[in-house]
């Protein structure tokens, strides 16, 4: 089979010598994308949803087919399910915000996994705090892998929400969530998905996945900082209030109150990013111009070629599954007697790019028993020879350390 | 495979073999220093006799800068006067910032090794938190990087 080039689409990493393994952190941009943000700005730049003349209706045209795009791309009933917002983060604050504050209630408990990154925790544990309801946790074994039983004692009938990573930003593993998803409903509450390690790299249907809500970033799927999305299944969405007010939001506005605007414009006070969310629409496009076949098979590929290679390391241990189709191109790892923070700038020094630390998701690093780790995240567009750099750094890591092997 | 680290000997025997890294049951002051982004995390303890710094130890966990950086600092305070280890301790500062003269760093002796760390501003914090906890505590303020 013909090897297609990818890094050839992305100027960073042709105008740069280096392997650059922090995907899960941020993707690279590719040329469509960096073109498209321009483009917004020299050809349709006017404030969008806002002018009554033909530049303003072209801003606006911009960024509504971008959230069309949105739309089909994570196969949601309609446009008004779609809310742009900065980032995961901040889609996940605004369910937390105008739902969990709204409708959660003493008793009520809210589910979440030790998995969870810090932006899917912090939120609920500040709606338990002010509302009264119970924060519980779905533990994972050391593999990352949740079992149906450990899922059926989590959930009960007071389970009102749960917030739940697709896949975990430290294991990589993908977590069962149609089998969560549907008990959480038997249950009657409503769940939020975490997708912002899994829509870059999974095809990902919301009606067949059933969820409630389910929130990305643009910057992790090679869009610009600073667009995220949040899906919401319409008839929640209109019972919840705004999460920020002001401009853009209203209908209309009289000294005593305002009738707010209709779905989704009710949750995007203020000017909103119609460059970047333009340039994410560019960024889906070139991703489904790929395929998520061919995205999955080429991270498959390299994700088996770094954990084989890995394995032959003595002193590396890489933490979670040991089979590569469990680790969505995430590979935490820790070496022998060697800092993370350590094996980060060795690394660096021979220009491979990789992030140390807790990665955001103390909790989960505490239940496996390691103190922080050194992770190499993928993308489709690295290549073979990313991970031969990647593993020979490696190789020296605790030679370089003073270690006699 | 090229390798221009600032792992340099000195740093990686200091990280292997800390000769300062015990209890010191003795002591008279007992401070933690912890770099919350990294997880560094030192217990730093001096015994001070007369204004002098008569022994020292460290426990704790980290990455090799912080570690050897705190070895070697106890290597070359013990035995000196309170202001002579923060007048050592400024010209580390300075010369993590690429601002301290070659005299200057002459006096610290094996720190000298440290010197590259200028150039990698994400491990600086690594670098001087056994100093800045010294600092305080023979001071008794706390300070600002």
């Amino acid at each position: 089979m013909e090897m297609v080039n990818y890094k050839k689409d992305f100027p960073l990493l042709m105008n740069m010598d280096i392997a650059y393994l922090d995907n899960a952190a941020t993707e690279q941009r590719p040329q469509v994308v960096i073109d498209a943000e321009r483009e917004f700005y020299e050809r349709y730049n006017a404030n969008p949803l806002r002018g009554l003349y033909e530049l303003g209706m072209e801003a606006t045209d911009r960024y509504e087919e971008a959230r069309t795009c949105v739309k089909n791309f994570i196969h949601a009933k309609k446009e008004s399910e779609i809310i742009f917002t900065r980032n995961t983060t901040e889609s996940i604050n605004l369910v937390a915000y105008s739902y969990g504050l709204n409708f959660l209630k003493p008793g009520d408990e809210i589910l979440i996994t030790i998995a969870e990154h810090h932006s899917n925790m912090l939120p609920w544990q500040m709606v338990a705090r002010q509302t009264g309801a119970t924060l519980k946790y779905l533990e994972c074994d050391q593999t990352g892998f949740f079992s149906e039983e450990a899922i059926r004692e989590a959930v009960t009938p007071n389970t009102k929400l749960a917030g739940i990573c697709h896949v975990s930003n430290v294991l990589g593993r993908t977590t069962p969530i149609e089998q969560i998803i549907s008990l959480v409903h038997a249950n009657g509450g409503v769940v939020l998905v975490d997708a912002a390690q899994s829509a870059p790299h999974m095809a990902i249907d919301v009606q067949e996945m059933d969820a409630d809500f389910l929130a990305f970033s643009g910057h992790k799927l090679m869009a610009p900082m600073g667009i995220g999305v949040l899906y919401g299944r319409e008839e929640i969405l209109e019972k919840m209030p705004p999460f920020l007010t002001g401009g853009e939001m209203i209908d209309s506005v009289t000294r005593e109150g305002a009738v707010y605007a209709p779905l989704p414009h009710k949750f995007e006070a203020g000017t909103v990013n119609g460059a970047g969310a333009m340039a994410l629409k560019a960024a889906i496009e070139y991703l489904q111009s790929i395929g998520m076949e061919t995205v999955h098979q080429r991270e498959l590929e390299l994700t088996k070629m770094a954990l084989d290679g890995m394995k032959q390391i003595p002193g590396i241990h890489v933490i979670g599954s040991d089979k590569p189709e469990e680790h969505c191109g995430i590979l935490s790892f820790t070496v022998d007697g060697v800092h993370p923070h350590d094996i980060a700038s060795i690394l660096d020094a021979g220009h491979v790019n990789v992030r140390a630390g807790h990665h955001c998701a103390q909790p989960l690093l505490k239940h496996l028993g390691v103190m922080s780790t050194a992770r190499a995240s993928l993308a489709f567009y690295n290549t073979e020879n990313d991970i031969e750099r990647f593993l020979n750094c490696l190789r020296n890591v605790r030679r370089e350390m003073g270690y006699a092997e | 495979m090229q390798s221009r680290t600032f792992y340099n000997e000195i740093l990686t025997e200091h990280n292997l073999h800390p000769a300062h890294k015990e209890s010191l049951p003795d002591a008279n002051l007992i401070l933690e220093g912890v770099n919350p982004s990294c997880g560094d995390d030192i217990i730093l303890q001096l015994k001070v006799e007369d204004g002098v710094i008569v022994d020292g130890a460290f426990q704790g966990s980290g990455c090799a800068i912080s570690q050897a950086s705190v070895d070697m600092m106890l290597e070359l305070v013990i035995g000196r006067k309170k202001d002579e280890a923060m007048h050592l301790a400024d010209i580390f500062f300075r010369m993590i910032k690429g601002e301290a003269s070659d005299e200057e760093i002459d006096e610290l002796e094996e720190v000298v090794s440290l010197k590259d760390i200028s150039h990698m501003p994400a491990r600086v914090k690594c670098a001087v938190l056994g100093w800045h906890t010294m600092e305080e505590m023979l001071d008794g303020k706390k300070k600002e990087d």
